[in-house]
């Protein structure tokens, strides 16, 4: 039993090792990429647009800001880490190891989830110069970026093992990832948008992280957070159990 | 109980046009102290056999178990058993050889084993290299951390799928020393390669795939034994005669022939010098694997010791 603990701790340390190595790629890049937004977007629609009385644009962007950071580098961990184990070959080193499906699923999600997090916070800590922090509700900032994160996390795992080649890793991010997150309500209150686009963003899982997770900075959303909290909350229960059942049967890696 | 055990093991898959049947019907038992060889030509299945006992692969049919633990239903006691040497030369970039072989060791539960560690390294003369990223090194060396990184949890049971394979000779014979002495500490020892000589040297006992299929499992010596034992070897630049140009294994210059014994020596000589052939550098000498290994490729009728 204590084998399989520190197997999996393992597991957990060397993915966190392997993007902290690199970490000028994996943290500072996306830290800055959401610092450019943040001085593009806040800049040109400051005066323009309100959400939220008493809440400035810019206040508004930061939380959609971080918790985009947070699920894109969760679900980039995961998914490039396998992808290139895969692609390289050493994926064998995990393959002939005692390691169950639950280790690995623990190990490559929570890698994620800590990778996540350290960009959210490292996007939190730089956008305190634009903005003074509220956290009026922090519990919903922690559970939805954990909650969040570790679909994310749990997402990638499903695309690094689904991917045979870097360009199939390249559309799932591109077309789906990328579009779920910006029409999420990063940029902008879905209230704002017509009635057949709000519907649309309804049904998609992305909104209610946002929203749950901008809930606990400003003690206001677009819906109820524990609405969210159900989505987002099934939405990783689903995609987790996916994620497991494909590594119990070896989807793709053992032939 | 039997170090590694294969029962009926089938694999099929489906290829470009039919089903592929990788493996078909592979039984045969390792005991505990083996060095065991298994030789095949490509495609014959090798590689196949040791990713199921590793776990890289599943088996269409039939059973493999290390040390009586079933490879699938008892996964983790089997592989913390097994030492797998891959074939292909792969590596983690993100890693200094050090870290490599402690986090191979941590998947294992095995933590706080740097002495063992530095033997290896020192064993096999990786010690300077210890903190080098895994990029730096040269292939030998990287083949050389493979071989670490199995050993890493001391498995009783060590599997090697060509090792050998575009290894400068000192590697070659550094890993044979390392590895005959694993297995004179009692360590059972699976190889597979496609060097004859090498098969011959170290292995007790050798299994020999075709087509998926065993179709030579006995001692060395005994496969040596039962073989024509005697080869009679020449060079010449001359056409053979036809008589003896269809049983001749011909490389370049080089041309070997058999024969049972002294008699069968003299008719070859002879019918050599009516075809004109003079033969230089002329040797007789007794046959080898490669020898065994060549008749039965060729459809010799299996040959499998009781």
């Amino acid at each position: 039993m204590n084998g399989v603990l520190s197997g999996t701790r393992t597991l957990l340390y060397k993915e966190v090792l392997r993007f902290w190595k690199v970490s000028f790629q994996t943290v500072a890049a996306p830290v800055l990429t959401a610092v450019l937004y943040l001085l593009i977007f806040g800049h040109v629609l400051e005066d323009h647009v309100k959400v939220f009385d008493q809440v400035g644009y810019t206040s508004f962007l930061i939380p959609g800001l971080v918790m985009m950071s947070v699920l894109q580098n969760a679900f980039a961990n995961s998914s490039s880490s396998l992808i290139q184990s895969k692609i390289t070959g050493n994926l064998v080193f995990l393959l002939v190891a005692p390691l169950s499906h639950w280790a690995w699923f623990i190990a490559y999600a929570g890698a994620s989830m800590v990778r996540g997090v350290v960009v959210g916070t490292g996007v939190l800590l730089v956008t305190l110069w634009f903005a003074p922090l509220q956290a009026a509700e922090p519990w919903w900032i922690v559970v939805f970026a954990l909650l969040g994160a570790g679909m994310m996390g749990s997402l990638g795992l499903i695309a690094g093992l689904w991917a045979e080649k870097f360009d199939q890793m390249a559309a799932f991010q591109n077309f789906i990832i990328m579009p779920m997150t910006f029409l999420s309500g990063v940029f902008y209150s879905v209230h704002s948008l017509p009635s057949f686009w709000q519907g649309v963003s309804h049904l998609n899982p992305f909104f209610y992280m946002i929203d749950g997770f901008r809930r606990g900075f400003f003690g206001v959303s677009d819906v109820s957070p524990w609405l969210s909290l159900a989505v987002v909350g099934s939405a990783f229960v689903l995609v987790s159990g996916i994620a497991l059942h494909l590594l119990r049967i070896g989807y793709k890696i053992r032939h | 109980m039997p170090a590694i055990s294969f029962q009926h093991v089938a694999k099929t898959y489906t290829g470009a046009r039919s089903l592929v049947r990788a493996l078909d019907d592979v039984s045969f038992d390792i005991e505990p102290g083996e060095f065991f060889g298994l030789l095949g030509p490509n495609g014959a299945g090798k590689t196949t056999l040791i990713s199921i006992l590793a776990g890289l692969a599943r088996a269409s049919g039939g059973t493999v178990s290390v040390l009586g633990h079933d490879v699938v239903s008892e996964y983790a006691v089997a592989r913390r058993s097994l030492g797998i040497v891959p074939q292909e030369l792969v590596f983690d970039p993100f890693f200094t050889v050090r870290e490599a072989l402690r986090i191979q060791g941590g998947y294992f539960g095995v933590h706080g084993n740097d002495a063992w560690i530095d033997e290896l390294l020192s064993e096999l003369g990786l010690a300077d290299k210890a903190d080098a990223n895994m990029r730096q090194l040269s292939g030998g060396m990287k083949r050389r951390v493979l071989v670490a990184q199995a050993l890493v949890h001391k498995p009783p049971v060590i599997v090697l799928d060509e090792p050998t394979a575009g290894v400068d000779v000192e590697l070659r014979q550094t890993l044979w020393q390392f590895v005959a002495r694993l297995n004179r500490q009692g360590h059972t020892v699976l190889l597979t390669t496609h060097y004859l000589e090498e098969a011959e040297a170290l292995c007790g006992r050798i299994a020999m795939l075709k087509q998926g299929r065993v179709v030579a499992l006995d001692k060395t010596s005994a496969l040596l034994a039962g073989t024509a034992s005697t080869m009679l070897r020449f060079k010449t630049d001359r056409a053979l005669p036809v008589a003896l140009a269809s049983r001749a294994r011909v490389t370049g210059r080089i041309v070997q022939l058999q024969a049972h014994d002294a008699r069968e020596v003299e008719l070859l000589l002879a019918t050599l010098r009516e075809g004109g052939v003079e033969p230089e550098d002329l040797e007789i000498g007794r046959a080898d694997l490669e020898d065994v290994f060549l008749e039965i490729m060729q459809g010799e009728p299996a040959r499998v010791a009781a």
